[in-house]
């Protein structure tokens, strides 16, 4: 009897924590919703702010958040691919590389406000990229960089040596084993790991501060070297300045329920990939 | 009988970081025979059909001492690439490794990395193989499925249609039965008696009943050493070393 009740009492222990998750992730959504959920209209996704940033919409802010978080992945993910595949497939096990992978997963340990600054003095003053798409892109791209090597890394690995092995026995060289057998294989948690990186560079804030947004700009970005608005900042923005605090706010609890849609579309993808992948591999 | 020799290996030694893993290992493979290799777990039979195919080239921190010939080739030196080596000399793994794509790029796999690019040939080749390891009649309808669809047999008859594609001329078969059942067994047995007619094959296996049924030659490794080689039916019938004897009969192992 006694065995039982601690054991139920464990069992009750375990499910209060669940619960208490659970309630904290819902209520972060109904606050946000309730709140939101008032200015959300057609016309808030599809038109220009003006008046102040009171009237209008925020699509040229969700057009800017698209724009550096494509050119963050661009930039980082043939970048961090690359680099993975060298550190799994080719780099001997050596001390130098093991070095290397420890450097790599304490970059992913780096607050973003740092890499902020880091993009702020080497693409926009160092290089003269200025404020735009591209110095934010690049600084994003970097915050993604370890986060997109250490997922590749795994989904490497978890591929099974032994097909590997039959590649190479069927008089393959190691560049086509890993071109056609082990990328082949590894893509499809490589992706996950990617677009897993996406959401978490949409929603990052402190990185674009100073190297790319801006508050307000007229209509769209017109090239790469464009300042350009972004939802986190926006929101940012919107309950620090301007002149008409309460109507703002409205707006920018708008911006973030279709941010925390955004992210969690791009996360829900990447759990659809994830389960095609078991599904062939099964 | 003037048996041809196909591969050979001459005082080889073989070690894992500093663990001698074979021990002065000289053994002859003749062409178009099927030569068993047995021996209790970890006496270095593995290790041994594995310098074939320059396979352990790829576990770090490996010396290898001695040589191996491949008609007069010797197999190691500078000159050689493995590349042609294992294009020569195929492979078929204990577990059943097809490679997670459709069943006919399996097959078609080693003919493109091989450099051929006619689609009329590749699709000949591909049947031609399948039909050669009896798995033809299965999958024929099936040649854009998954291949990790088929049972476990029928996947390694699938590894064995790979290896036939690229046209080796030797077949090293690791344990290729280790993990499948009695009727599979039974199927890749006689597949591989089919094929000796056209390849040099080295079977390693725990099974003395399949050695017994399906090799020409025999080698009986102990703790890394070659104890005794001679023909099958000498082997099974009159050993001459003890330990032979006492394997063979059930002693240990």
């Amino acid at each position: 009897m006694k065995k039982e009740f601690s054991q139920n009492l464990g069992f009750f222990g375990l499910f209060l924590c669940m619960v208490i998750t659970l309630l904290v992730l819902g209520s972060i959504i109904y606050f946000i919703a309730v709140r939101g959920f008032g200015v959300l209209s057609w016309n808030f996704l599809t038109q220009v702010p003006y008046s102040a940033m009171t009237k209008g919409g925020i699509a040229p802010v969700i057009v800017g958040t698209l724009y550096i978080t494509l050119g963050a992945i661009i930039f980082a993910l043939p970048l961090g691919l690359a680099c993975a595949v060298y550190l799994c497939e080719y780099s001997p096990k050596s001390i130098v590389v093991n070095i290397i992978r420890i450097s790599i997963n304490n970059l992913a340990g780096v607050p973003s406000v740092v890499f902020g600054l880091f993009g702020l003095a080497v693409f926009v003053k160092f290089l003269g990229f200025g404020v735009s798409i591209l110095s934010g892109s690049l600084t994003l791209g970097i915050l993604a960089l370890p986060m997109i090597i250490s997922s590749a890394q795994e989904a490497l690995i978890a591929v099974p040596q032994s097909i590997r092995e039959a590649s190479l026995s069927l008089g393959a060289t190691k560049w086509e084993t890993v071109k056609n057998i082990v990328l082949p294989t590894a893509l499809p948690g490589i992706l996950t790991g990617v677009i897993l990186s996406i959401g978490r560079v949409a929603g990052e804030t402190a990185p674009i501060l100073f190297t790319a947004a801006a508050f307000y700009t007229r209509g769209y970005p017109k090239s790469i070297f464009s300042e350009v608005m972004a939802l986190p900042y926006h929101i940012y923005a919107l309950m620090t300045e301007g002149a008409h605090p309460d109507k703002q706010r409205a707006i920018a609890y708008g911006c973030s329920l279709v941010l925390l849609f955004l992210v969690l579309f791009i996360s829900g993808f990447a759990i659809f990939l994830r389960q095609r992948q078991r599904s062939l591999h099964g | 009988m003037d048996n041809k020799i196909k591969m050979q290996a001459k005082n080889v030694d073989f070690f894992y970081g500093k663990t001698k893993a074979l021990d002065n290992v000289n053994l002859d493979i003749y062409a178009n025979k099927v030569t068993a290799m047995i021996g209790p777990s970890g006496c270095g039979k593995s290790t041994f059909i594995r310098l074939f195919n320059r396979m352990n080239e790829l576990v770090p921190h490996t010396t290898l001492n001695g040589e191996i010939f491949l008609d007069d080739l010797e197999i190691n030196s500078p000159l050689v690439d493995a590349v042609d080596i294992r294009r020569r000399v195929g492979m078929v793994f204990q577990k059943p490794n097809p490679f997670p794509k459709t069943i006919f790029e399996n097959i078609s796999y080693g003919l493109k990395v091989n450099g051929i690019k006619d689609k009329v040939f590749i699709e000949q080749k591909v049947e031609d193989s399948l039909k050669k390891a009896v798995i033809w009649g299965e999958v024929k309808d099936r040649l854009n499925d998954s291949a990790l669809k088929l049972s476990g047999g029928q996947q390694q008859r699938l590894c064995i249609a790979r290896c036939l594609a690229v046209e080796t001329e030797v077949i090293l078969f690791d344990e290729p039965c280790a993990s499948l059942d009695p009727i599979s067994t039974a199927k890749i047995e006689e597949l591989i008696l089919e094929l000796k007619k056209d390849y040099s094959i080295v079977i390693v296996t725990h099974n003395m009943q399949q050695a017994a049924r399906v090799s020409d030659y025999t080698g009986f490794f102990f703790l890394g050493e070659l104890v005794e080689f001679g023909k099958t039916q000498d082997i099974f019938t009159a050993p001459k070393d003890k330990k032979t004897e006492a394997y063979i009969t059930g002693r240990f192992g």
